[in-house]
């Protein structure tokens, strides 16, 4: 045992640091009365809460909302990765192009974006693929062809382009030149070291900023409920606007984006600490644990080097 | 000896390079034959990388003519004018001439054997079997020969730089470019590093190192090179140079930076 040995053989004794307890408790004591008003305020109606939050209508518009967050993204990543290689290109016209492009998207509102393309039938009553001065090859009717979901997909997507592919390019510049130095040096061309060495590398720089894009995407999507297309926040809004049930209703919606949130943070953390090897860079720590364990127990870790030392002293 | 003709393996006239208004190269002519280490040494900024890098096409020349094996590299000559290549096919031609840099540059995302066998797969087309096999000989080689699986970061620094000296043989390059292969190493590592290198050099291949390493200068160039402001000022056999230089600035170089070694 240490109290066996001399003073000065003893490890040091960590500082005390009474003033953080104290700020501990007056903190969960004002989240304690946060929730007890939560729970026992009765103008918050979780009885209709609970009724409506697996209703079918509901599961409809989470599921429209998870699957346009999903392609709209989806659709995004592609976008911005071409813009990005786009602007990293030795040609400065395309270079120019895909900045124009960012400039362009970047600089107006995505609510605006969506009504336009909500009205582009206005602007081009007809779609036609060809060249310049030439007649048509093929050509369609804007109306057909421009849903209430296609506007959604088109409007977030390349919105989202504008946005991810800022992030991409970030990515590939944050990878270290001397690699694709190298890959030249062995004889690779262009694009076989920005697909085999370049890009893989820039993964993991990419990630951590595009989970959070896709969060946000998740959230954006509820400003479709303006095409009438009957997302989350849409669905609730239809329901509230027969029954007047406006807080409990939003309550589920609110409770539906923080699970899917959620999940989506946990996919994001998992595939992180999938990427991290190669890097000598610590995977994120896990978030649960660090939540309750800064609770329950705010120095463990002291506690735990401490114990640690004293059995390997021992 | 009596062969016949022996082409040289790198042939520089008159090379010259500026970025934008600072001339870095201003005219170097340099021949290495076949078998031949050439040592390139002198001051920080005097351009013995920027040439290294030229030789292999990493950067395009302003003036005069650049061969290996023969071959002019990156360029070809038309009626005495030279045409850059394009990229394509500038690199095919660099994939005959090995680097190896100060810093690695090992590929991070990969295991060391997929480091080596990258290359030969897509520049060189083997198959994946025969890229493995000839990356094992080589990790042997260098003495590695059971890190293959291990990631770069999992390395110690001569260790990642003995996998990128494999990693540059793979390609079966005719010249072997080192450019401060030790520097970035401590010194307990840099013999590892030195020893790899100079069995390479016994083996008979041509090679030109920019060094700080005198003693393995020495031992291991047929001939060493003093570049200063982009000019060689000095050259001749090591032993010529190290211990009897005749240039004012190559003697204020050797005195200043390397005594230690000039006792040897």
């Amino acid at each position: 045992m240490p109290e066996d040995r001399p003073a000065h053989e003893l490890p040091p004794i960590p500082a005390r640091y009474p003033g953080r307890r104290v700020a501990s408790v007056i903190v969960l004591l004002i989240a304690a009365q946060v929730l007890i008003s939560v729970i026992t305020n009765p103008r918050f109606k979780w009885d209709i809460v609970g009724e409506y939050l697996f209703s079918d209508i509901i599961l409809s518009g989470v599921r429209l909302t998870i699957g346009l967050t999903l392609i709209a993204q989806l659709l995004g990543i592609v976008v911005g990765v071409g813009l990005a290689v786009m602007r990293l290109s030795p040609n400065h016209t395309v270079a120019r192009c895909a900045w124009v492009y960012l400039w362009f998207f970047r600089g107006t509102p995505l609510l605006v974006q969506l009504i336009f393309w909500y009205n582009i039938s206005a602007l081009y009553p007809k779609f036609t693929i060809g060249l310049p001065f030439l007649e048509p090859f093929v050509s369609f009717n804007a109306n057909a062809l421009i849903t209430p979901l296609a506007v959604a997909i088109l409007g977030l997507g390349l919105n989202e382009g504008a946005y991810m592919a800022e992030i991409v390019r970030g990515g590939i510049l944050g990878v270290d030149s001397g690699q694709s130095q190298a890959a030249k040096a062995l004889g690779m061309t262009h694009s076989q070291t920005l697909r085999r060495i370049v890009l893989p590398q820039a993964l993991r720089l990419i990630l951590p900023p595009s989970g959070n894009q896709t969060i946000l995407m998740l959230k954006t999507t509820s400003l479709v409920s303006i095409l009438a297309l009957a997302d989350l926040l849409y669905s609730a809004q239809s329901i509230y606007t027969r029954t007047f049930q406006t807080i409990p209703l939003l309550i589920v919606v609110s409770l539906w984006y923080i699970t899917i949130t959620s999940v989506l943070t946990v996919g994001q953390t998992i595939l992180e600490q999938k990427l991290s090897n190669g890097s000598s860079r610590q995977a994120p720590p896990q978030m649960l644990r660090w939540l309750l364990s800064g609770i329950v127990r705010p120095r463990r870790n002291q506690r735990l080097d401490q114990k640690k030392l004293e059995s390997t002293d021992g | 000896m009596v062969e016949p003709k022996v082409e040289p393996m790198l042939v520089a006239e008159g090379v010259r390079k500026s970025y934008g208004s600072v001339e870095v190269l201003s005219g170097i002519d340099l021949v290495v034959m076949p078998g031949q280490v050439t040592c390139l040494v002198g001051p920080s900024g005097s351009g013995k990388s920027t040439f290294l890098r030229c030789v292999n096409h990493l950067e395009s020349i302003d003036g005069g003519r650049l061969a290996v094996n023969g071959q002019l590299v990156g360029y070809r000559e038309e009626k005495g004018r030279l045409h850059e290549l394009k990229e394509r096919e500038a690199c095919r031609n660099r994939a005959c001439v090995g680097m190896v840099f100060q810093n690695f540059n090992l590929f991070q995302h990969m295991s060391a054997l997929e480091n080596i066998i990258e290359a030969p797969q897509r520049v060189l087309k083997l198959s994946k079997e025969e890229a493995i096999n000839s990356a094992r000989e080589l990790l042997a080689m260098v003495g590695l020969s059971t890190r293959g699986d291990s990631l770069p970061s999992q390395l110690s620094g001569g260790q990642q730089q003995r996998v990128a000296i494999a990693r540059a043989l793979a390609m079966k390059p005719k010249l072997m470019l080192f450019d401060e292969a030790t520097s970035a190493l401590d010194p307990e590592l840099v013999g590892e590093v030195l020893s790899a290198m100079r069995a390479l050099a016994a083996s008979g291949m041509s090679m030109v190192v920019v060094t700080h390493e005198m003693g393995f200068a020495r031992e291991a160039a047929d001939e060493m090179v003093f570049m200063d402001a982009g000019l060689i000022v000095e050259r001749g056999s090591p032993d010529q140079v190290l211990d009897n230089p005749q240039h004012a600035r190559t003697k204020a170089f050797l005195t200043k930076a390397c005594r230690p070694y000039c006792r040897l």
